[in-house]
């Protein structure tokens, strides 16, 4: 018998290892498998539970606003209305075409005592749309930033201001292009020594001098698949209460009065 | 041996978890320790004591689950506002826990994480201003995870001190053309950019965050990140900050990932 040459002999042994070793990776490969599979069951049904729990409650929140549209709910009856001075509401731009829904919202806001509306959709949408809304819903002048605060709450009927992301972001890096113009024109003093140079009052006037200082809504309804306020001016929300309404097309009465009625219980400290 | 079950079993859930979109960044704004120590008659502070309790639990289901940046409200400029013993023993305790937080076995080194003070930290008393500084020195090498937390912080100062670095960085380039031959800036030229306006921000060195919890069912911001939270899904659940823990923490994942697909969307749109 011939005898086996080292190299031979090695690749004797690596050929049984691996005939062992095959069917062991197999095994965790396939255990793996099987885990990753598990894992992702898992992972969906519990999403498909909690899908379930969202269409129960859903079903709950339209019973309830049904009887709230119909003035069956002894606690909705009477709304402090006169704690909302300011409302914002923002709508996902891909419902921001639906006019109809829009000015039946606007109905509802004017017959409520509303006296000073915004509304928001991150790509102005809407501003493109304002002429045809104002045309239909007559119950509206729009808003100038002329306009004082405390002057659009004596208004007879309600001001309507148009926003977008034109009047967030944007609009705080044309204020600030203002602002630097004012500072060039001081000789620049008190650069780089650590003072504040700017307050934010003179922030708030470049706001309006560029066209977006309206007033900061006491509260913003989101009308969308989610809480999120897609990019409402930021200088504008520091106290605003914020409350999702689901998307627009499933809009009720009865949920804005609830929406309303929750706003009108809240307390603020203003940080103190 | 309780502990280690529960630990296990919190694991598999963050294993199952993991199968859908994880956070890359939750902030919190810690509201209701004063209504805390109201409602179970506890003394003044003891609230924010075991409000404390709850953030290190927080944040070691965030650092668990692999939320890389976790950003928390500590004390807002307008806090200033309230009673000068209050705000002390708020600073006190503020002092105390980054000194905890600097120790070898803290959930800072346990971590990684790298720590950030956003604000206006001139407004802050020596003490825990330079104690801050030493907490950013300490972990800078850091980098498994951060956390920010806001002291001395709204954002519409951080916006307002973002306009202000940005008008000085301006000017000095201004003064440097000034200096190699006469240059006017035209006013109608927007010499200022958004993108130096966000390089700017306080919060510039974290991505805007994916969810922001405020407890206590209170559902504004209060000025906190307005700026970054336009993409980002807002959760107002009823219970106090101290009486926060795992199953809030769990819905408010499971609730994320089931609106991440719109929020991404979002997000690129911009």
């Amino acid at each position: 018998m011939k005898s086996l040459t080292p190299p031979l002999l090695r690749c004797l042994c690596l050929n049984r290892s691996m005939d062992f070793i095959r069917p062991k990776r197999m095994l965790y490969f396939w255990i793996d498998k099987i885990r990753n599979v598990l894992l992702r069951l898992s992972w969906h049904l519990v999403h498909s539970i909690i899908n379930l729990c969202y269409f129960t409650t859903g079903m709950v929140h339209a019973l309830e606003s049904h009887l709230i549209s119909r003035g069956l709910l002894r606690k909705y009856k009477s709304l402090h209305i006169s704690k909302i001075r300011y409302l914002a509401i923002v709508i996902e731009s891909e419902d921001a075409c639906r006019t109809s829904n829009v000015i039946e919202l606007l109905q509802w806001l004017a017959a409520l005592g509303i006296k000073h509306v915004s509304l928001y959709d991150n790509e102005g949408l809407l501003k493109k749309s304002k002429d045809i809304i104002l045309e239909k819903f007559d119950g509206a002048v729009l808003f100038q930033d002329t306009h004082e605060n405390n002057v659009l709450l004596d208004q007879p009927r309600m001001t309507l201001e148009f926003v977008s992301f034109y009047d967030g972001k944007e609009a705080v890096a044309r204020a600030a292009n203002v602002l630097l113009m004012k500072y060039i024109k001081s000789g620049g003093i008190g650069s780089n020594q650590g003072e504040q140079i700017f307050t934010e009052s003179q922030m708030s006037e470049a706001l309006k001098t560029v066209g977006s200082g309206g007033p900061e809504p006491d509260l913003l309804l989101i009308y969308g698949p989610a809480r999120c306020h897609l990019g409402f001016p930021a200088w504008r929300m520091r106290y605003t209460e914020i409350q999702h309404m689901g998307p627009l097309t499933c809009m009720t009465y009865g949920s804005l009065i609830k929406a309303i009625y929750r706003f009108t219980t809240v307390r603020q400290n203003y940080g103190k | 041996m309780y502990d280690t079950i529960v630990n296990f079993l919190r694991k598999c859930i963050f294993y199952v978890l993991s199968v859908g979109p994880i956070p890359n960044h939750i902030a919190f704004i810690m509201d209701g320790n004063r209504r805390y120590t109201k409602r179970w008659n506890l003394m003044q502070g003891a609230g924010h004591k075991v409000g404390y309790s709850a953030l290190m639990s927080m944040l070691k289901y965030c650092y668990e689950l692999g939320v890389r940046y976790v950003t928390i409200y500590a004390f807002s400029i307008d806090n200033f506002k309230r009673t000068p013993e209050e705000v002390q023993s708020l600073m006190d305790l503020m002092l105390d826990k980054i000194e905890e937080l600097l120790k070898e076995e803290s959930i800072v080194n346990r971590y990684g994480i790298r720590v950030y003070f956003s604000g206006n930290l001139k407004l802050l008393s020596e003490p825990v201003r330079l104690a801050a500084e030493r907490a950013m020195l300490a972990t800078a090498k850091n980098s498994k995870a951060v956390l920010s937390i806001c002291v001395a912080y709204t954002s519409t100062n951080e916006i307002l001190h973002a306009v202000q670095e940005s008008c000085e960085e301006k000017w000095d380039e201004i003064t440097l053309l000034n200096s190699s031959g006469g240059y006017e800036p035209d006013e109608n030229v927007n010499l200022i950019k958004l993108t130096d306006i966000e390089k700017h921000m306080y919060m510039a060195f974290a991505p805007d965050p994916d969810i922001i919890i405020r407890t206590s069912g209170e559902t504004r911001l209060s000025n906190f990140l307005l700026w970054q939270s336009a993409n980002c899904y807002l959760y107002s659940p009823s219970v106090l900050w101290p009486e926060i823990g795992f199953r809030q923490f769990l819905w408010v994942i499971l609730n994320f990932q089931r609106i991440q697909v719109y929020l991404d969307k979002k997000r690129k749109q911009v």
